[in-house]
């Protein structure tokens, strides 16, 4: 038998290295992504890769990308959704669904299988989820049943049509996205009979709407144009409602083709119990029990996690076919016969191609580490969340502002209870205590609320900028073929789909708006310092996963925070401040590249711990883990480099550097002064040199901008950026093992879907 | 008839057909290169009979229909997922090395007993189903020896067509030389059907089967005895891989009487 490991001779060690023997299949991805106990996602995730590497595959071979409209062709992929079970996912088994509980995961999971082949596909997919969110997360109990059961396919001699949703917040310019406090759409009492049910006239443009081109139903985000309405709200239109229904004109996009895409005109009357979670009556005026903010946050921190993923799905898609490029590339050519290395390694040979491929790989493995990782999240957090809404209804506490008030008061219990269960050994009290602070919902909802509103935005940011860029690099390993439409694992399209996935369902300043907020939240720090604290303990028992410079780097992260907070710039300026986004926006980017490869780290731990129950993979676990751990280290290695150039940029980028005819400058003194006092302490004139600027004998001043800049107050962030720096040590050790791993793994034969 | 058929289709699993695959030696004989760790699928012929199974047994009324699977339980598990979700049946697994290296006698043995042992089977309606050949090795004999085992004489392989008639005979077609099919009338089950590939197409998943087929697929899985295969008197002198011919031209918009004219003069030309 051939033997799965390679003996390495280095000086006179020799060392068995375990060889990553095949790209990792479902057995190894099941146990990463923790779904290796759930057959009913394991089914949803055959379903969804059922439809996308046949049916979607195909449209996509066809040139069915090649078309703004939406065809009769296209339209068929919903009834593959439909029969392979993919638009049940999102439902309860009493709407039709077959999951119970929270279906994050599950949705999460569906949408990467999807975009492994076509970013469209996986967004026309969950465009109709996104229309039920709203219903779904604030709707009444009638609502829900009416749309959910609306929603599922049809059975077996059904002649009903299903329910095709669309979602309408974007407006038109020059309210595009970005400010989603402010709506165009208006809502106005159109009949109001004395006893009876209100009519409303609803209003609404929409802009870059999916599933525009087919959809029997909109949730639509509405203000208040009407003394008589409070407010803003969603609400339910349908395309049989009086009125005006218009689709509109196509959007003419370079990407996502097989998902439709429009700016309708909708002027609609419908009556008052479509406001979406419904509407109380006082004097007379209607009373939305929940205005469009409180709708869309609920919706977007669940739905922008899948969108994340769909890039990240894109880099893992792009590994295999990059792999075969690289080694067929010279086949066929003169000087290449079989078992040459031309012939079997191709490009392979050179070890850039191998160290980029990594980089693509490396960055869409820790996506979907994180991205996973936050639809687990999510899944836990939902029932705590419906508990809270729960609590709260009774209270009769349900506005935002009524609820964050209270909540503000278990924030300090979310802490205690972080530092709690963080202790590996607890007295009988600290037991008791922690029990005590885990039966009560709201501190268990303030603790996964502060990571949850950290994690949505960052899946979604970090996934899809950084991704999106790192698919130019997997377009660029397959030379001029990755620019042509005929390139296996269709990478071109992927690279231009990833950038609308960067821009849809809040642009990348969203994101990082929303994070420059939610990662200040005490709750989620606390929890910050525990995983650091984490990483340090898995640093000591794995060295190899990077984990002890992640946690370096976390600390660098944290360090930074605390200095920007109160530091202020040259002029006398804040640094951290709202409009300041420069810092912000920035230290969110720093904290995404950390968080991720934090989730890469654990998830592969998970892989070693639980893959050696799984005898599928006892030949070739060694292999894999040694590869996961090497890229893990690579990756935790450009995550630290990216977030300690970031900090260092922020805290030196903001101090004006001195100049030599500055009022206070005495960093600089002259060489004879350093000379003599060496008779006194012998070796300071060269410590002096090394340290500052000295002055020689035949010059007035260097050749340089001005003295070099002293810091002050910032010794601590200096000594933990020259120790981040060393802790990369071994990194591209790491990096050169995967990188030997690439030339040996066994790939299919071909793609298994088509070209 | 009364009642429908007790159907029992004999599968095994095999590597990803995409898969590379790559013949090596073990000290306990011939393997594939990695085999453990590559995606499996239902042996597309047997996948052929399940689904010829699923479509009689949703025909004729009081019909059930189970699959007995040999292969490494986790390996079957995962096939599941996909095959659970196509067709309702029930598992019958067998816990036992799966692939082109066994020894097919052996393997019906393994697959004899475990059919004997379902309980309520009625063998006056018993139609065993499984592949004519298979995509691992073809030996081609596995289906004929679980029929003797079983002491069912009544056999058929490949079956492209069976149609069942109000007094419970049926008819098969099976295939014979030169594209032609031999039209055989049987007066009664039990038999046993070798199919090639039927005229099915693969139906789409289906969660709402799958979900309720691993009520019971689970438990079967869980509960699969470990078997071990015999192969007394067995030994491989020369394992290899079908030489591989492969002219690929990618065209584009070529019109079928084209394609057909290329087809035919290559045919010529080969000749």
């Amino acid at each position: 038998m051939e033997s799965n490991v390679v003996v390495k001779e280095s000086g006179t060690q020799r060392a068995a290295v375990p060889v990553l023997q095949t790209l990792p299949g479902d057995d190894v991805r099941q146990i990463m992504w923790r779904y290796a106990d759930r057959y009913d996602i394991q089914m949803a995730v055959q379903s969804a890769r059922s439809v996308a590497r046949g049916p979607v595959a195909r449209l996509v071979a066809e040139g069915a990308r090649n078309t703004h409209e939406w065809t009769e062709e296209k339209s068929r992929l919903y009834d593959a959704f439909d029969d392979s079970g993919i638009t049940a996912i999102f439902l309860d088994p009493e709407h039709g669904g077959f999951i119970e509980g929270p279906k994050n995961l599950a949705l999460a999971l569906a949408a990467f299988e999807l975009a492994w082949v076509d970013g469209g596909a996986a967004t026309c997919s969950l465009a109709t989820n996104l229309a039920l969110s709203p219903i779904h997360e604030r709707g009444t109990q009638e609502q829900r049943t009416h749309y959910m059961a609306g929603s599922a396919p049809r059975k077996p001699g059904e002649d009903r049509i299903p329910y095709r949703g669309a979602f309408a917040l974007t407006e038109p310019l020059p309210y595009v996205g970005v400010e989603t406090s402010m709506l165009s759409g208006k809502i106005r009492v159109a009949e109001w009979k004395e006893g009876g049910e209100p009519v409303l006239q609803v209003e609404k443009r929409g802009r870059f709407i999916t599933n525009i081109a087919f959809a029997n139903f909109v949730t639509a985000a509405v203000a208040s144009d009407d003394p008589r309405i409070k407010g803003s709200c969603m609400v339910i239109l349908e395309e049989s409602d009086p009125g005006l229904f218009d689709r509109g004109a196509h959007t003419k996009k370079l990407v996502h083709q097989l998902s439709s895409t429009g700016d309708p005109v909708l002027n609609l009357k419908v009556p008052a119990s479509r406001i979406i979670g419904g509407y109380t009556i006082k004097d007379g005026v209607i009373i939305p029990r929940f205005a469009h903010g409180d709708v869309i946050e609920a919706v977007f921190r669940r739905t922008r996690v899948p969108v994340g993923l769909m890039t990240s799905a894109k880099l893992l898609s792009a590994v295999e076919p990059v792999i075969r490029y690289q080694r067929q590339r010279f086949r066929g050519a003169e000087g290449g016969s079989p078992g040459s290395p031309r012939y079997e390694l191709g490009l392979q040979q050179k070890e850039d191609t191998l160290h980029r491929l990594l980089d693509v790989w490396g960055v869409g493995e820790a996506g979907a580490s994180f991205g996973f990782f936050a639809s687990r999240m999510l899944d836990e957090f939902d029932p705590i969340e419906r508990e809270k809404d729960r609590i709260f209804a009774e209270q009769g506490k349900e506005s935002a502002r009524a609820q964050m008030k209270e909540l503000a008061r278990f924030e300090p219990l979310a802490i205690e209870l972080i530092a709690l269960e963080a202790k590996k050994v607890r007295t009988a009290e600290e037991e008791k205590r922690r029990e005590e602070l885990l039966a009560q919902p709201l501190v268990r909802f303030a603790q996964l609320d502060a990571q949850v509103n950290v994690y949505g935005p960052a899946v979604k940011l970090w996934n899809t900028a950084v991704g999106a860029t790192m698919m130019r690099e997997a377009v660029n390993l397959m030379g001029g073929y990755g620019i042509t439409e005929d390139c296996p694992g269709f990478v071109g399209q992927k690279w231009m789909d990833a950038q609308l996935e960067a821009t849809y369902e809040g642009p990348e300043s969203v994101q990082r708006r929303q994070l420059s907020v939610t990662m200040l939240n005490e709750v989620f720090l606390a929890q910050l310092r525990v995983w650091l604290k984490e990483m340090r303990e898995i640093g000591r028992e794995r060295a190899g996963t990077g984990a002890c410079a992640l946690a370096t780097g976390l600390e660098l992260w944290l360090k930074t925070l605390e200095y920007l907070q109160s530091a202020k710039d040259a002029s006398g300026g804040r640094l951290y401040s709202n409009n300041r986004q420069g810092v912000t926006f920035a230290l969110a980017d720093a904290l995404c590249w950390l968080l991720s490869s934090r989730s890469l780290i654990l998830d592969v731990i998970e892989l070693e711990e639980r893959g050696v129950e799984n005898p599928v993979l006892a030949e070739g676990l060694d292999g894999l883990v040694a590869f996961y751990t090497d890229l893990s280290h690579a990756q935790v290695a450009r995550s630290c480099g990216e977030a300690g150039r970031i900090c260092a940029e922020l805290i030196y980028g903001y101090q004006r550097h001195p100049a030599w005819d500055d009022a206070d400058n005495n960093g600089s003194c002259r060489a004879q002064d350093a000379d003599a006092l060496d008779a006194i302490i012998p070796g300071i004139g060269a410590g002096v040199r090394g340290y500052g600027d000295v002055l020689e004998m035949d010059e007035l001043r260097p050749n340089k901008a001005g003295p070099c800049f002293v810091p002050h107050g910032i010794d601590g962030f200096i000594r933990l950026r020259a120790k981040l720096d060393g802790c990369l040590c071994g990194c591209r050790l790491a990096k050169d093992r995967a990188a030997a791993a690439l030339t040996k793994v066994m790939i299919p034969e071909t793609l298994d879907y088509p070209i | 008839m009364s009642k429908g058929y007790h159907i029992v289709v004999c599968g095994g699993i095999v590597p990803d057909p995409l898969q590379r695959l790559e013949p090596v030696s073990t000290p306990s004989g011939p393997a594939l290169r990695n085999e453990m760790m590559l995606p499996a699928v239902l042996d597309p012929w047997a996948a052929s009979a399940l689904y010829e199974a699923a479509a009689l047994a949703k025909k004729m009324p009081e019909s059930k229909v189970w699959l007995v699977a040999a292969g490494p339980k986790a390996k079957l598990q995962q096939v599941m997922m996909v095959t659970g979700q196509k067709v309702p049946f029930e598992l019958v697994a067998i816990d036992a090395p799966a692939g082109g290296f066994t020894e097919s006698f052996a393997v019906a043995g393994l697959l004899a007993a475990a059919i004997k042992s379902i309980p309520g089977l009625d063998y006056s309606r018993l139609l065993v189903f499984g592949g004519w050949e298979s995509a691992s090795r073809g030996a081609g004999s596995t289906l004929q020896a679980v029929g003797e085992l079983l002491e069912i004489s009544a056999q058929f392989q490949g079956v492209d067509e069976l149609a069942v008639a109000e007094d419970g005979s049926f008819t098969v077609l099976e295939r014979v030389e030169g594209g032609r099919h031999q039209v055989s009338k049987c007066s009664a089950a039990p038999a046993v059907l070798g199919w090639a590939t039927g005229n099915l197409a693969e139906p789409p998943n289906n969660p709402q089967v799958g979900m309720a087929n691993m009520r019971a697929i689970m438990p079967a899985l869980q509960k699969a005895k470990a078997e071990k295969l015999s192969a007394e008197g067995l030994s491989f002198q020369h394992v290899a891989l079908p030489a591989e011919q492969r002219e690929t031209r990618i065209v584009k918009d070529t019109p079928v009487d084209v394609i057909a004219n290329e087809i035919v003069d290559w045919l010529r030309g080969a000749n």
